[in-house]
């Protein structure tokens, strides 16, 4: 009688074990899986920018996204987030005439810094430097590149404080009023506007982030 | 109109002027300072570089509002007898063709002098990219840039 209730223990036990390895292998896979399509662009490891956002809806967060990356992509926005050290021009992105240099804090060097052409506001007519008070292209030491980047790339970059001019949650959604991002809305004669408003823009721009800032 | 206080080649002006005027309007229909020159009219040829605050600004699309109150230096006062070190360095050379752009690119290259005294020919490249010559003087501003550099070192 023992030793048949000893082999049913050992037999549950074993059973057990198997069951506790299979969900084990399970798990890691589905972390696997996750880590590959549709992931949190934020860092998880991140406290002050995981607590923010309690209500994650990847769906949500990644169709918001899609809108967010036509505006970022569009001249008004990825003209002064050129992957090089010159800002880009026009509608169709060419390099910027006379081919200023972005300058260690991105407002240019020398005899070609930014404001010695381009003014506190639009200068008038077509062909004319577009103006804003802190008109500039992002640092040497934090390029913020726009040009070239996939959605997933750019997704990831806008919210890793390391890539992003140190913004976080809060500062990231500040910034869609940004006095520099609204001028993208008014960009001066003979230039066009992002395909959204901004009060879509922005709409879309918070969706993302507050549903958990999904890269596609 | 408004009336507007400049201070110009270390002078005080006062131009009764509507205050979106380009400043190189009034120094030039104004103050009959005709050294700096009209090229383009949008900041894309340098003919018209001044230097405000000490920067080498387009003057061309620069309003007058924004030059009220401060300092501001044409190519009439970059030196008391045009014996500037590049002005020196451009007679020398025999820099100018039709000459038109000189005023902008000798006010041009004192900024970069001043920032960097001794530039390579990089250097001269980068700072002087914005400052176009219809006559391709280019590598007889290079070549004045680096002697005036000379100049400027032995003054010291």
């Amino acid at each position: 009688m023992e030793s048949k209730t000893g082999q049913k223990k050992d037999m549950r036990s074993y059973r057990l074990v198997t069951a506790l390895s299979v969900l084990a292998i399970l798990m890691t896979l589905m972390v696997k899986i996750s880590a590959h399509s549709g992931s949190a662009a934020f860092d998880p490891k991140d406290k002050k920018v995981s607590t923010v956002h309690s209500k994650k809806d990847s769906v949500k967060s990644v169709e918001a996204f899609s809108k967010v990356y036509s505006v970022l992509m569009s001249p008004r926005c990825v003209n002064c987030h050129p992957a090089g050290d010159v800002p880009l021009q026009g509608d169709d992105s060419h390099l910027h005439a006379m081919l200023p240099q972005r300058g260690k804090d991105g407002k240019g060097i020398l005899t070609m810094k930014c404001t010695n052409c381009h003014q506190s506001e639009n200068t008038l007519g077509t062909h004319t430097p577009p103006g804003n008070p802190n008109w500039h292209l992002p640092p040497a030491d934090m390029k913020m590149v726009f040009e070239g980047k996939s959605a997933r790339e750019l997704a990831k970059q806008l919210v890793d404080p390391a890539q992003n001019g140190h913004k976080d949650m809060k500062a990231l959604i500040d910034h869609a009023d940004d006095d520099l991002v609204l001028w993208g809305w008014e960009p001066g004669d003979g230039r066009t506007l992002p395909p959204l408003s901004h009060k879509e823009f922005k709409e879309a721009w918070i969706t993302w982030l507050k549903n958990g800032a999904y890269a596609p | 109109m408004a009336t507007t206080n400049l201070k110009i080649n270390g002078k005080e002006y006062s131009v009764d002027v509507d205050p979106s005027t380009p400043l190189l309007w009034v120094l030039r229909d104004h103050l009959n300072l005709v050294g700096t020159k009209y090229g383009c009219g949008v900041a894309a040829c340098g003919a018209c570089v001044v230097h405000l605050e000490g920067e080498a600004v387009r003057s061309c699309v620069t309003k007058i509002n924004r030059a009220a109150g401060k300092e501001v230096v044409t190519i009439e006062g970059l030196s008391e007898h045009g014996d500037h070190p590049l002005q020196k360095a451009w007679e020398q050379v025999d820099v100018p063709q039709c000459g038109y752009c000189q005023s902008g690119q000798i006010m041009s290259a004192a900024v970069l002098l001043r920032e960097i005294p001794n530039p390579t020919d990089e250097d001269i490249d980068l700072a002087m990219t914005g400052n176009i010559c219809r006559c391709g003087t280019y590598l007889r501003i290079r070549e004045a840039i680096h002697l005036a550099a000379e100049i400027q070192t032995k003054l010291k």
